[in-house]
């Protein structure tokens, strides 16, 4: 059966016809289970939550009782407990396999983190309780926040932001802020061609417009062109280091001197800051402000897609004009500093609807206790090396664009593959087929066809032989250029084979209807 | 008139002041699946240059700029229902846009069909 | 150290493999005199059982809503989540995968962004959603802006009666940007009026329903009004619960519905993560900020599902994206689509009218006390309370009592001394009838003192 857009309504054969080419009568494999969309269950009067029968009275509606039907179906609480359990096994995750998604951080994710954010106490309070009732959350954002600032040499953190692009915007809010109240109106951000797309997206939000800097032949930003771009109008630089190549930009002693000289400040983007804990601290190169993904480097879950949480350290230069709310110790205890007046009067002002990531805090203060000052460098000893272990494990099938050490990604290119009819996308395809979540492709965009692979520590070396060895495995099959379509026909054995993306962004469909049920 | 070209890869043919415009099929192929069109309003007035459309591949967004000045009179309403169009038939019924020309002599600087081609020989 | 498996000779191992004689000289690009040589000033590692002691004695702490009658709202609701929903969400699959960026392997997460999908388009009354957002006060910022691109107008207009920190978050996101907004002043009693600031400028009109004092409105000639002048409705709603008992935003005219979800499968957990709602009509598909997920077929033709018009987004777009924002709630849109399907319409139904009646129950024996009334003609599950005293000492002298009796609302409007006698009550179905008579013996003692 097809719907009004011509696509199959049900993934399941119930509905046998021409299009889907079942083996099997339901459309299952075995343990491969599929389930049809939740609004193509139930039966309407069955329900999953027992609750009391709703008090007669009086009702307070004001006329705006609900008549129509919403369309939700109702089914029985283990009809969803099965079909999200089936949904889950469509899922590829950090727990099941090697997740080597480059710039993504996809380390293990400790299970006392989860256990702490659901204890009594931290996962059930209110944001709006009186403060004296909750000294010991605002005591964990401090120590947090103690940890954060500890571990970047920065005087001030903010707290609040809710994910790494957040982060930013509060960052470049801060800069702008501090210009603003020197009395100045610059217009211009310096952002490396090689940057995350959320560096430009971000200025553009505060009205800046974004210069982009070309990179060297190294992969580090080019000073000569970076120095040559700096004017009175430069606001700052948002640079991300170690960069998006992997690669630690071994100027940024000179990138800081040189911004801060023509009055601008320098925002690192901390995305990758896993590789450098506990081997050297931002504030010691000159950096004015960063985020740090709470959800990648200290390990609280990307939950197929967040939430994240991206505290933003600071210097002193900035950190007056930090958002609100954020916590201040006394003698008497905690308080919350929670209106742009007082002490808080240079604040930008307010970027989320109550204090931040909570839940992220509490799972990132877990891990950080777990690792201690010990444990947090061996986190950046263990990602460098095996990141290092894969490239000198692949460099000489796969050509690295830039040479020597890199930090904790090894990024290759795919001048090897060429004239072989086997892409970058057809090496990652085929990866899925092997058991391996691919690793991160097509960026940084500097690099033609690029893939960008971060085992991060929590690896074995086991884990990382096999790796390389499949790897190889592959890359030596396409070279060998005889058999592309194993290639182009991957992945074989996945819950669904390549998806049809053009047809998603011609005719979109982005929810179930009725009427596209057919 | 015949037909000519830009160095970013945009069309244009004149008849009488009236210049229809579009993106080459050598254009569509470095795009790919075209997904969607953003055409200009009608009544708008462009100079040379300026952002005339945005054309969409499932990947990437490009920039498409006016190879001439003047206002816009009619654009091609079919692409939102089959930016396909702009892949099976970019240089006939995948146009974008007609515009009323301002200046007929900013003509002169865009490439005929034979300098174009050899254009774009030289990028591949 | 238990989460990193290398040992020694390991490591011995590799870095001779890699050609390096020591681990510092992978560090060799850092600066010299920026290199750390000493441990950071910092405690070492902790066992397991250590680290959890550790995190008990923060939660000890504080007062849980949980142990003791709460009555909070404001934005943040307290409501039964089943068991099913947490179970589900810390599955492995679940929590530890990333964004479905290779869609073969990712398709549960997928589907279920779908599903999140159209239940909000259902709830608001709306043609699409995307996959989520931060929070309700950052959609609504995004509601702002994206009513900006698709009017090419410049201006939106605030409601007083907005949640004063969805005000600051809207003021703040867009204060570096060509737009600028009018933010009105609160109105307790009585309608709100926009008829002077609404003009041809405008590009849109936020407001919340119920509103922050939680008083009730029908929207419709509202609507009406902001369309005859080519502008858009935005309607924010903080309490989604609030959506099974009352007309959707989306039948009486909306153009885009923001809104908290937290109230359904996401815990309070001190103001965040929650997921923030963004709903609107199809023809601003592709002004839309966010992730959204669209179905498709594979090459077998069997329907599976994709992240699509990724255009819009910073990735692609980088200073023309419709957005910085390049992650959504993801967990959070999960927990809130599980605990949907385990309502269903008629739980959700249900779930809003038992809510309606504890609270109109509650607000009828608050009523009742001397000196003590009760604002609303209409709410939902949360009403404004005017105390003979100031809101914030009877909920400081309430939190001795061991009752988290409601909120202030001069802790959210603090420059409006006139409403420092006013309190936020909010009841659910989390309170029972002995709670609310603590509360009512408690208030009683706190306005006759």
């Amino acid at each position: 059966m097809l719907n009004n857009v011509g696509r199959p309504t049900r993934p399941d054969a119930a509905n046998h016809d021409d299009l889907l080419m079942e083996e099997t009568f339901t459309g299952n494999k075995a343990l491969n289970l599929e389930t049809p969309l939740i609004f193509e269950q139930g039966v309407k009067g069955r329900i999953g939550v027992d609750m009391a029968e709703p008090r007669a009275i009086k009702n307070r509606l004001g006329g705006l009782e609900k008549s129509e039907d919403i369309g939700l179906p109702d089914l029985s609480e283990p009809q969803v407990l099965r079909h999200y359990v089936r949904l889950s096994r469509q899922n590829y995750s950090i727990d099941a396999g090697f997740y080597p998604l480059g710039s993504c951080t996809m380390k293990h994710n400790p299970r006392i983190n989860e256990k702490s954010a659901r204890m009594k106490g931290l996962g059930d309070i209110h944001p709006l309780q009186p403060v004296s009732t909750v000294q010991g959350a605002l005591e964990l954002i401090d120590d947090l926040a103690h940890w954060l600032k500890t571990i970047t040499g920065m005087p001030a953190v903010a707290m609040s932001p809710a994910a790494g692009a957040h982060g930013e915007l509060c960052g470049v809010m801060a800069i702008k802020a501090a210009h603003d109240a020197k009395g100045e109106n610059r217009s211009i951000i310096l952002v490396p061609e090689s940057a995350h797309g959320t560096n430009p997206a971000t200025a553009a939000l505060c009205g800046y417009k974004v210069q982009s800097v070309p990179a060297r032949k190294d992969g580090r930003m080019d000073i000569e062109a970076f120095e040559a771009a700096l004017s009175p109008e430069v606001a700052g630089v948002m640079l991300t280091n170690p960069n998006t190549c992997g690669l630690f930009e071994n100027e940024i002693k000179k990138i800081a001197e040189l911004i801060h000289r023509v009055g601008g400040y320098f925002y690192c983007d901390g995305a990758n800051l896993n590789a450098i804990l506990g081997r050297t601290r931002p504030g010691d190169l000159g950096v004015d402000a960063m985020h740090i993904n709470l959800h990648k480097t200290f390990s609280t879950p990307h939950g197929g897609g967040g939430p994240g949480s991206g505290p933003v350290v600071l210097s002193e230069a900035l950190a007056p004009f930090a958002p609100v709310p954020y916590v201040v110790k006394s003698d008497e205890g905690y308080s919350l500093q929670e209106n742009v007046t007082g002490s808080a009067g240079k604040s930008f002002g307010r970027m989320k609807t109550f204090h931040g990531q909570m839940g992220m805090f509490i799972r990132a203060m877990a891990y950080m206790l777990s690792h201690g000052s010990d444990g947090l460098r061996q986190i950046a000893e263990d990602a460098v090396l095996n990141a290092n272990y894969v490239r000198v494990g692949l460099n000489d099938l796969l050509h690295s664009p830039f040479d020597g050490i890199c930090m904790h990604e090894a990024l290759f290119d795919d001048s090897t593959l060429k004239n072989t009819g086997v892409t970058t996308l057809d090496i990652a395809k085929a990866m899925i087929d092997e058991g391996y979540h691919p690793m991160t492709m097509y960026f940084p965009l500097v690099v033609h066809g690029a893939m960008l692979i971060e085992p991060t520590e929590s690896e074995t070396k086991e884990t990382l032989d096999l790796f390389i060895g499949s790897m190889r495995h592959l890359i030596e099959k396409a070279q060998k250029g005889n058999d592309p379509d194993f290639f182009t026909q991957a992945p074989k054995y996945s819950p669904r084979r390549r998806l049809d993306e053009t047809a998603a962004a011609r005719k979109p469909v982005l929810r179930w209807s009725k009427e596209n049920a057919a | 008139m015949s037909i000519k070209y830009t160095k970013d890869h945009e069309w244009v043919t004149v008849e009488d002041d009236i210049a229809t415009v579009g993106v080459s099929v050598y254009a569509q192929e470095q795009l790919g699946d075209v997904v969607f069109v953003e055409v200009p309003e009608v009544g708008r007035t462009l100079d040379k240059g300026d952002e005339l459309a945005v054309v969409e591949s499932v990947k990437a967004a490009s920039e498409v700029y006016a190879p001439i000045g003047g206002e816009v009179l009619e654009v091609n309403n079919d692409l939102e229902d089959n930016p396909s169009q702009v892949n099976e038939d970019a240089q006939g019924s995948g146009w974008f846009a007609k515009v009323k020309i301002s200046d007929a002599s900013e003509l002169d600087d865009l490439m005929d069909e034979a300098a174009y081609k050899e254009y774009t020989e030289g990028l591949a | 150290m238990r989460y990193m498996p290398h040992t020694a000779e390991e490591r011995a191992e590799m870095l001779k493999k890699i050609g390096v004689s020591s681990v510092d000289e992978l560090f060799v690009d850092i600066p010299e005199e920026a290199r750390l040589n000493d441990l950071l000033d910092l405690p070492t590692h902790a066992p397991e059982m250590v680290v959890e002691k550790k995190m008990q004695a923060y939660g000890l702490k504080n007062l849980s809503p949980a142990e003791v009658p709460s009555f909070l709202g404001a934005g943040a609701y307290r409501h039964h989540v089943p068991t099913v929903v947490d179970h589900l969400v810390q599955r492995s699959e679940f929590l530890t995968a990333y964004t479905p960026y290779q869609p073969e392997i990712s398709q549960g997460t997928l589907q279920a962004l779908f599903e999140f999908q159209t239940q909000v388009a259902m709830i608001t009354g709306m043609d699409v959603a995307n996959a989520s957002m931060y929070d309700g006060a950052t959609a609504c910022a995004e509601a702002v802006l994206m009513s900006c691109r698709a009017t090419r107008r410049k201006k939106a207009i605030l409601s007083g009666n907005l949640h004063p920190h969805y005000r600051e978050v809207t003021e703040t996101t867009v204060q570096y940007t060509e737009f600028k907004v009018n933010s009105k002043s609160p109105v307790v009693e009585g309608p709100e009026d926009f008829s002077e600031e609404l003009d041809q400028e405008i590009a849109c009109v936020v407001v919340q329903n119920p509103d922050f004092f939680g008083r009730l409105q029908d929207l419709a000639e509202l609507a009406e009004k902001c369309h005859e002048v080519g502008a858009l409705l935005v309607v924010v709603v903080t309490e989604v619960v609030s959506l099974g008992a009352i007309k959707s935003p989306g039948e009486m005219g909306a153009d885009i519905v923001v809104g908290e979800g937290q109230s359904i499968g996401v815990p309070l957990s001190y103001g965040g993560p929650y997921v923030g709602l963004f709903a609107t009509k199809q023809k601003y598909v592709r002004q839309m900020p966010g992730r959204l997920c669209g179905e498709t077929v594979d090459q077998e033709g069997k329907r599976g599902y994709v992240l699509t018009l990724s255009t819009r987004e910073q990735h692609i777009r980088r200073e023309k994206a419709t957005s910085n924002i390049c992650t959504n709630a993801g967990l959070c849109s999960l927990a809130f689509s599980i605990h949907m399907s385990l309502l269903g319409e008629t739980g959700f139904k249900k779930l809003a009218m038992l809510n309606h009646g504890e609270a109109v129950a509650a607000s009828e024996k608050i009523d009742a006390i001397e000196g003590v009334r009760v604002v609303n003609e209409t709410f939902f599950n949360e009403f404004t309370v005017e105390l003979p005293v100031k809101a914030e000492q009877a909920v400081e002298r309430l939190a001795e009592r061991n009752i988290l009796g409601g909120i202030p609302v001069s802790r959210l409007l603090p420059e409006h001394a006139e409403f420092d006698n006013l309190l936020l009550v909010t009841v659910t179905e989390t309170n029972t009838e002995e709670e609310v008579d603590q509360l009512v013996d408690a208030l009683k003692e706190i306005a006759n003192a």
